[in-house]
């Protein structure tokens, strides 16, 4: 038996969830309503059961909680994606671990990150074209094969997830991490991996100006990603917090925009001119040639759009939630580009584990809670901004 | 017969004295000992305006009377001072309007039909339609516009002309038509020392080109004070400017002053010395801040704002501008200049509701920056009424408010440039050329009703002066965000303030108070 935090099926409290983060009070206590409405349980079940060759049990050390699980729990995630789910599962995909089985490349004991999206090699089935040209992120075999369901560990029912004292992964999912790399910043490997993804999903022209929207692990970790792969000019950074700005400035972001100042800063800092609809949020005429939208909100996504140069190109980065207003993609000919994930074509993972020996991450996981404290550690993780904490992660070792 | 300006020492017997506090006011015990600087009373007013300017028209200072310079085919531009002045508006007729009237049938009569008239805006925000036809009334407003009436435009580059460089290679670009036409007239209403003459045409019908040699913060710092032109290093640069002008366009100048009738009858109390007022004066007092309490902020702003001044008209001069100057201003001195003996640890200072920036407007943080260490601080002849070193208080709420038309990069200038210096000499440095050429104010300033750009950075170096004379800035009643952001303090009562004051300039501080408005100039000995 192993302890796990199970997510299971249950409209009732999805539907009750999304209705209270919907509203404004609602949005303020959405860790209490991720930890105390949202169908997700500390449960003993039984450990999962190998699904073939190549597989191994990996016991995590420290597992992170993501925006995306976040909104998972908060009801905010897209209905979209419950097909490509298998319930009850339990969630964290930002994992690292040590095996548990030997493995051809790699002995039991070894200490991995975990690479969550489940594609055909995992599953068993023939390579499907974007798993054959190295873009495992596209699989079209995500629901069948050998496991059930599932876009990644912590989405699938077979595998069990970080949320817990054990899951099991195939060995072309997991990443050894070298000595030198702590768990604190092992376990931002996958999230680099994503902002990896995003900035090498779009070609960055030298000395192109960027707005990265939001500074979350997300956004960080890509303003990161932008300065070490890119030659990328300006980046400025919308930043809520002052932790979160001394850490963007430790990054070199070119300048560092409050949110709720965004549009009216960046038409300054880009000599852009700004206009005010009759109704709805301000715009620009000329402003950034491109933007990372890092905050998976529809207002996130919103001023991205409107804060772009016609033919500029909008990065959706975060897990998106919501309608938006399309008009400046149409009106201003913008390119719209999704980026989940990470795929092996570039080698997302093995540049992240590069860029993860970076020093200017220490500290980016402060605050560790045990499996038992769940409730608390959502709870953090919703108010991680203004706590001054950039990621919260389960420590499965205390137990 | 009016009474000259004093100084009184408050003693017991002194009442609680009117001090302004932005829309608002009230009255203050203040410190035994402390000097208060009252302006001379109110002038009496000229009582055949008309004929006054018909005078000046036809006897002008140092050239020819106007109708010698009117001729047929001749290429005539009156231009005259903006909604800047005077502050408050004044009651219509407004003396421009008479003046340019005036003028006009001279140039009807003359046979001249080329007339344009233009508004000396400057860097400002255009005059509305409706501002227009308050100023030049309407028989002109509508014979002459909008074809022929309209404001200067210091970013239309095909309509300026660079005339050249002073000695000091200063840059000297005005309005094309102006500096094409055979002669200008300028009319101006003079309503500080530091107005009029060499500046009228220098700065009003100027370019950011041209106002960057003396809109700056070393000139600023070197202007003690800017009311006082001899020793005003930017009157020196407009004296350079001006002389150039001359030597190309032929100007005739006509210089109005007012008296210091500010205040319409029913808050005349506002205009006469606290212990003369009677009961009604002390019931209006009483039933008006009442009232202004009552109301909210934006029906506060509408009130205020439709305060028109009943100005006497003390002084009309015309002829050539070196000339008519110094005539102006010996009128304006008799109405607003008051002997001072000495300077004092703390000067105190209440803030009206207006400044020449908030004209149907709203009075920003900036502007009450402006207003405070920059008009206010420089009423003076001679030396500052505070001493190097020492505490200046104001009385203003400082409210986080700005007009979003009016002011677009003042809204900038204070949410993300003051958040990272207030030094001037920074600011200068490292933002103004952006803001001064930002495309999108350049629009808004040429388009719509908004300042330009830079207007907020010229705003600062206003203060600049002060900002390195004083040793602490307060505000009574101030915003403690604004205060802040400003580098200033606010405090909740003038105790607090003294009490706040009391590290730099001791428990028992010598104290000013500069009595206004109606406007006082301390002549500082």
């Amino acid at each position: 038996m192993i302890l796990a935090l199970e997510y299971h099926r249950s409209p009732g409290r999805y539907i009750a969830a999304r209705g209270l983060t919907a509203t404004k009070p609602g949005r303020l206590l959405t860790g209490a309503i991720a930890g105390n409405v949202s169908p997700l349980q500390l449960v003993n079940r039984q450990a999962p059961r190998l699904p073939g060759p190549g597989w191994t049990r990996v016991t995590p050390l420290l597992s992170g909680i993501c925006g995306s699980d976040l909104a998972l729990l908060a009801g905010r995630a897209s209905p979209y994606l419950s097909p490509l789910t298998s319930m009850p599962f339990v969630p964290g995909h930002e994992v690292v671990g040590t095996t548990l089985d030997d493995l051809p490349a790699l002995p039991r004991g070894t200490r991995i990150v975990l690479d969550p999206v489940l594609s055909c090699r995992a599953r068993g089935t023939p390579a499907c074209r974007w798993c054959a040209s190295g873009h495992e992120n596209r699989c079209d075999h995500i629901t069948t094969g050998a496991i059930a369901a599932g876009l990644q560990t912590g989405f699938c029912g077979d595998t069990s997830g970080g949320w817990s004292w054990q899951l099991v992964a195939h060995g072309d999912q997991l990443h050894p991490v070298p000595d030198g790399l702590p768990n604190d910043r092992a376990v931002l490997v996958e999230p680099l991996a994503c902002a990896v993804h995003a900035v090498t999903r779009v070609d960055v022209p030298s000395g192109a100006s960027v707005v990265v929207i939001g500074a979350g692990t997300v956004g960080l970790l890509t303003l990161l990603a932008l300065r070490e792969l890119t030659a990328a000019g300006p980046v400025y950074l919308m930043a809520k917090h002052e932790h979160q700005r001394s850490r963007a400035r430790d990054l070199d972001a070119t300048a560092l925009i409050d949110p709720r100042r965004g549009v009216r800063s960046l038409r300054r800092m880009t000599a852009a001119r700004m206009h005010l609809p009759e109704r709805g949020s301000e715009f620009l005429l000329g402003g950034v040639d491109m933007a990372f939208e890092c905050t998976g909100s529809p207002g996130g996504l919103d001023t991205a759009l409107r804060l772009v140069r016609a033919g500029g190109t909008v990065v959706a980065s975060g897990m998106p939630a919501g309608g938006v207003d399309l008009t400046p993609l149409w009106y201003r000919e913008l390119q719209l580009v999704g980026a989940y994930a990470s795929d092996s074509e570039k080698a997302d993972f093995a540049t992240a584990l590069r860029l993860a020996g970076s020093p200017v991450l220490d500290g980016y996981v402060d605050t560790r809670y045990p499996l038992g404290r769940w409730r608390e550690a959502l709870n953090h993780a919703a108010n991680a901004g203004h706590l001054g904490t950039v990621k919260v992660a389960f420590d499965i070792t205390r137990r | 017969m009016s009474r000259p300006g004093f100084v009184l020492e408050v003693d017991e017997r002194t009442p609680p004295l009117l001090i302004h506090e932005g829309e608002g006011f009230r009255l203050e015990p203040l410190p035994l000992g402390t000097k208060v600087i009252y302006p001379p009373d109110s002038l009496p007013g000229i009582r055949q305006v008309d004929a006054a300017i018909r005078r000046a028209l036809l006897a002008p200072e140092g050239t020819e009377p106007l109708p010698e310079l009117l001729s047929p085919g001749m290429r005539l531009t009156i231009v005259f001072d903006d909604i800047s002045l005077p502050l408050p508006q004044m009651r219509t007729p407004d003396i421009r309007q008479r003046i340019i009237e005036q003028v006009l049938e001279l140039a009807a009569a003359a046979g001249v039909d080329d007339v344009e008239l233009i508004a000396a805006n400057s860097l400002h925000r255009r005059m509305t339609p409706a501002e227009l036809r308050r100023t030049v009334g309407d028989r002109v407003f509508r014979a002459f516009y909008p074809d022929h009436l309209r404001n200067h435009d210091a970013e239309d580059r095909r309509n300026l002309v660079h005339l050249g460089k002073t000695p000091s290679g200063e840059d000297v670009e005005i309005n094309r038509r102006a500096a094409e036409s055979d002669l200008v007239v300028y009319v101006n209403i003079t309503l500080t020392a530091m107005n009029g003459g060499p500046k009228s045409v220098s700065v009003g019908l100027a370019s950011y080109r041209s106002l960057r040699h003396h809109h700056n913060v070393h000139t600023l710092r070197h202007s003690r004070s800017f009311n006082d032109p001899p020793h005003s290093a930017m009157h020196h640069s407009y004296d350079r400017m001006a002389s150039l002008i001359d030597s190309q366009i032929k100007v005739f100048q006509i210089e109005a002053t007012l008296n210091n009738d500010v205040f319409p009858s029913a808050t005349r109390f506002l205009n006469k010395r606290e212990w003369e007022w009677n009961v009604g004066d002390q019931a209006s007092y009483l039933a008006v801040r009442r009232g202004n309490r009552l109301l909210r902020p934006m029906a506060r702003h509408r009130v205020w704002q439709s305060q028109f001044a009943p100005y006497g008209i003390t002084g009309v001069n015309a002829g050539a501008p070196a000339a008519v100057h110094p005539r102006t201003l010996a009128s304006l001195h008799r109405q607003q200049l008051t002997e001072v003996d000495g300077q004092s640890d703390i000067a105190l200072f209440g803030l009206p509701f207006i400044c020449p920036y908030n004209v149907n407007s709203i009075m920003n943080p900036i502007l009450v920056m402006s207003l405070g260490l920059g008009y206010f601080f420089n009423l003076y002849r001679g030396r500052p009424i505070v001493r190097e070193g020492g505490v200046a208080i104001f009385y203003h709420p400082v409210p986080d408010e700005f007009h979003p038309v009016h002011h677009p990069s003042y809204i900038d200038f204070f949410e993300e440039i003051l958040t990272e210096t207030t030094d001037p000499l920074v600011l200068e440095a490292k933002y103004e050329e952006q803001f001064a050429t930002d495309p999108w104010y350049v629009q808004l300033y040429r388009k719509s009703y908004a300042y330009h750009g830079v207007h907020p950075f010229y705003m600062w170096y206003w203060g600049a002066h002060a900002l390195e004379h004083l040793g602490a800035v307060i505000f009574v009643g101030g915003s403690r965000k604004t205060t802040a952001r400003m580098g200033f303090r606010a405090a909740s009562t003038l105790s607090d303030a003294l009490e706040m004051a009391s590290p730099i300039v001791g428990s028992s501080p010598s104290i000013s108070y500069l009595h206004a408005p109606p406007l006082v100039l301390a002549d500082v000995r």
